[in-house]
């Protein structure tokens, strides 16, 4: 039982934290120690085990083995009550608020015994004011913006006065500019005496904000650092055991002729939540990689889903498929027009989890691989392309027999990819390419998209990753709140016109003439 | 206090999956056993009546036969739709509209005799089911309506229409009043195989059904996308394959095939229409399906096993005066230990004890 020799201790301290899950181990051997006032980060590749060890913290989940002290005191947490009893806030990566309620009775669920609404919406103004995040307590929560929701989610935590928080990605959802109002509270907050624990894979951010960092790769701590003092390739070999790989990118072959064209596209959304499309505009032309940035929930989910054809139009004219008005058709005939279409969720849509890779070859594959005669599946054809993309796609798997359950994401979505640029389409349309996949995996299918340009097929992703799409667009567009800003070519843009862009504010946007249907204010991110 | 908790399996096994209709079987004796001593009668005697003594003569293994194969073709046939989450569970009702259908056939070509009306029969009964089966498909996929609940009241209606023309427009002249039609043209039923038994060549018919829905099911594209949709719903849809179709060949192949098989009753061992042509053949060939795994072999293999029970269950109630309830608690209780088996085999139990982190070692 040594004490450090230091006054204070450390507000939280962990010491050989161990989780295993059935499959996996997620944490193993942890140590951290975090300082009173300290903005320490917690860096690592999705499945490096960092979310695991905040549930651990926050009470949401028991350690198998390891020792957990507060201010120096061992402490159990046995759940997320205790967690708050002891001064531990934690803002979610997706948030845990009703929409059909508003702002002060999504708190007051939070709090236990908080009657007093009215009371409550004053002390949620006062610590929305004190803190810099405007926040009208008497607003429903539909009606807010993602960065708005997450302000919620984050005075909700400050009304307990917490004297740890913890964030888990909370940038995600932000645009740029956004990212920068949150960083000054967090310095207050801070300044105050507050601990963070900052959880990002986000290197250039950390480097902005963090005073400490410990660095995690395969539920392993490899290394703590002052991030102030590294450079973002050195954090970046702490977390992933090697340097970044880049992808090759030529200029694009000028003069390819339109494939996709999306003219004036307008549509109420199913879900009463989700976005309506308004008056959509978009060319994507042979030889392109088009990319559409923005922060999620502004309208990617409809616009894709149009696209792909999973959710027809009423019309067939506002979408064109290399000359045909494809807007009323399904999916199964614009694959035949040679659509191929690379989706968000993997297990589940992309592919059938407890089907074999060469079951799930036959989903999509099955005209360009002529897998069917008279009616019948012709296994060894589908064998063969199975195989083919595995080897092909390096998909790290058991063989063509091997359930795609069984893959990891990053694997499954090479597999994915692969499967569908093997079909050599005319027009690919991919979402979120890299979502989860490890750093090697990510610059491959980068590449490999890249490739499949070059060979002139016209590519339009979706990605939420700004980084990602400046390696790989030849012209970027923005969406937001469900209208697409004008392409500008990616040589012609930078990250901090885009931020801007992604709040709704391009030029021609005409902010004035903006959709109000309830009369509530405009609150820009 | 100790609480348990079902947790998922990362891999569950192979093995047991197959094997659960074993182990289903076998405590569906061992609780048996514990009935049969419950109410006063000797156990190994009450077994014996049950599973042995219906097969032990050659009319009892005709009989077994008989009563397999309705069961068979109908599981087969509901599988189908089974793999692709459509839940037909009115296969009771299209058996009778598939028997009054093809029975009509006979009644009205009486005279015509000769083997190819017989197999226009077959083709009416399997029109008849598959027509009663279209009404829930048309609804499930023009208003979104349950299939569960239609398919299922459907099946009263069945009834009662078959109980109308039996009591009305189709009642034998010369029967005395009974609420029956007229005995089919003996040229128009299935041929007997073995003299002196009810056994009759559609149980090859049967086999033929099995046969068909195996190669639909695991050879064919449709199939395929058939199982896609049962599997992950999102992926069928995100490859284009149709959903309504989906419904509607689910729908079908368990109507035509209980169609057959009503008229297969009515065309064979029963020989004309009757208020009641069917001992819930329809229902059993859910739990037939289920035990068989919806697998072309293990339905064959649960058909058997289901007409066992029925036999055994008559058996019963003629040696040891048994309720006749006997036949719907083995078949019950065979069913919930299936299904108790299969979470376990995706599951398993957990005791958690509160208070107390799940490993030792940690700071006490």
């Amino acid at each position: 039982m040594q004490r450090p020799p230091a006054a204070a201790p450390p507000r939280l301290s962990l010491r050989g934290i161990r989780k295993a899950y059935p499959s996996v181990v997620a944490n193993d051997g942890i140590d951290l120690d975090v300082a009173p006032g300290e903005i320490h980060a917690v860096l690592g590749e999705n499945g490096a085990g960092k979310s695991t060890l905040m549930k651990i913290i926050y009470g949401v989940a028991k350690p198998d083995a390891g020792e957990l002290r507060w201010a120096g005191r061992p402490v159990e947490i046995a759940n997320p009550h205790a967690a708050r009893a002891l001064g531990i806030g934690m803002v979610f990566q997706h948030f845990s608020l009703f929409e059909t309620l508003t702002v002060t009775e999504n708190v007051a669920l939070a709090l236990d015994g908080a009657r007093d609404l009215a009371a409550l919406a004053r002390r949620i103004q006062d610590v929305s004011q004190r803190y810099g995040l405007p926040l009208d307590p008497r607003r429903l929560v539909h009606s807010l913006s993602v960065g708005e929701r997450q302000r919620v989610e984050i005075v909700r935590c400050l009304l307990q006065a917490p004297q740890l928080l913890i964030m888990d990605e909370p940038t995600s959802v932000l645009t740029p500019q956004a990212v920068g109002k949150l960083f000054e509270t967090l310095r207050q907050l801070a300044a105050e005496g507050c601990s963070i624990l900052y959880i990002s894979h986000k290197l250039d951010e950390i480097k902005a904000l963090c005073t400490m960092a410990t660095v995690l790769r395969a539920g392993r701590v490899s290394g703590t650092c002052d991030p102030r003092r590294e450079t973002a390739s050195s954090m970046a070999r702490m977390m992933i055991g090697k340097d970044l790989p880049v992808s090759a990118h030529a200029e694009a072959a000028a003069g390819g002729e339109p494939r996709l064209v999306v003219a004036g596209l307008s549509q109420k959304a199913d879900d009463p939540f989700g976005t309506d499309l308004d008056d959509v505009h978009l060319t994507v032309h042979a030889g392109e990689i088009v990319g559409i940035a923005g922060v999620s929930g502004n309208g990617q989910q409809e616009l894709l889903y149009a696209l792909s054809g999973e959710a027809p139009l009423a019309e067939p004219v506002p979408i064109r498929l290399l000359g045909a008005e494809v807007g009323r058709m399904h999916p199964g005939r614009r694959r035949k027009l040679g659509l191929g279409f690379v989706p968000e969720e993997r297990l589940g849509r992309g592919a059938v989890p407890n089907m074999s890779l060469a079951e799930n070859a036959l989903l999509t594959a099955h005209r360009a691989g002529e897998m069917v005669r008279v009616g019948l599946v012709r296994a060894a054809r589908t064998t063969a392309f199975a195989r083919d993309c595995i080897e092909r796609f390096t998909v790290k798997c058991g063989g063509p027999e091997a359930e795609a359950r069984s893959l990891s994401g990053g694997n499954l979505q090479k597999f994915i990819v692969g499967r569908e640029v093997l079909q050599a389409p005319k027009v690919l349309v991919v979402a979120q390419p890299t979502w989860g996949v490890d750093v090697g995996a990510a610059a491959f299918i980068r590449q490999s998209l890249i490739d499949l340009r070059n060979r002139g097929t016209a590519i339009l992703v979706v990605s939420e990753e700004l980084d990602e799409l400046f390696e790989i667009c030849d012209r970027i567009a923005v969406i937001a709140k469900g209208r697409l800003s004008p392409a500008k070519r990616t040589r012609e843009t930078n990250v901090e016109e885009i931020g801007i862009w992604m709040s709704g504010l391009w030029p021609g946007a005409h902010a004035d003439a903006m959709p109000a249907p309830t009369g509530m204010s405009h609150a820009p991110d | 206090m100790r609480r348990i908790r079902l947790e998922a399996r990362p891999v569950p096994s192979r093995a047991m999956r197959y094997l659960s209709p074993l182990v289903a079987a076998a405590l569906t004796v061992v609780v048996g056993f514990v009935v049969f001593s419950a109410l006063g009668r000797d156990p190994f005697a009450a077994f014996h009546a049950f599973f042995v003594k219906p097969v032990s003569t050659v009319n009892g293994v005709a009989e077994l036969l008989l009563k397999a194969s309705p069961l068979m073709m109908i599981a087969t046939g509901l599988a189908v739709g089974f793999r692709a989450n459509v839940w037909n569970i009115g296969a009771e009702g299209q058996l009778i509209l598939g028997a009054i259908l093809g029975g009509g056939v006979a009644l009205y070509m009486e005279g015509a005799a000769s083997g190819w009306v017989l197999a226009v029969m077959v083709l009416a009964g399997a029109v008849g089911g598959m027509a009663w089966a279209a009404i829930p498909a048309f609804l499930r996929t023009r208003f979104n309506a349950s299939e569960i609940l239609t398919s299922l009241m459907l099946t009263y209606v069945a009834a009662l229409l078959l109980s109308y023309l039996v009591h009305g427009p189709w009642r034998d002249p010369q029967g005395f009043n009974f609420p029956q039609s007229k005995m089919f043209d003996d040229a128009l039923l299935f041929p007997l195989l073995l003299e002196g038994t009810r056994l009759n060549a559609s149980v090859f018919l049967a086999l033929a059904v099995v046969a068909a829905g195996w190669v639909f099911v695991h050879k064919s594209f449709l199939g395929y996308q058939m199982r896609v949709a049962g599997l992950a719903d999102a992926a069928a849809r995100y490859a284009g394959f149709s959903a309504n179709r989906t419904v509607w060949l689910g729908m079908l192949a368990g109507g035509g095939a209980a169609g057959i098989a009503g008229l297969a009753e009515v065309a064979g061992p029963i020989g004309q229409l009757t208020p009641s042509i069917s001992p819930g053949y329809g229902f059993a060939a859910i739990i037939v399906a289920f035990v068989g795994r919806l697998n072309p072999l293990g339905i064959v293999l649960a058909s058997l096993l289901m007409s066992l029970l029925y036999l055994g269950g008559e058996q019963a109630q003629m040696e040891l005066r048994l309720p006749s309830a006997i036949t719907g608690l083995f078949q019950g209780m065979l069913l919930f230990f299936l299904l108790g088996a299969d979470v376990l085999i995706n599951y398993r139990l957990k005791t958690l004890r509160p208070g107390r982190p799940a490993a030792a070692g940690s700071a006490a």
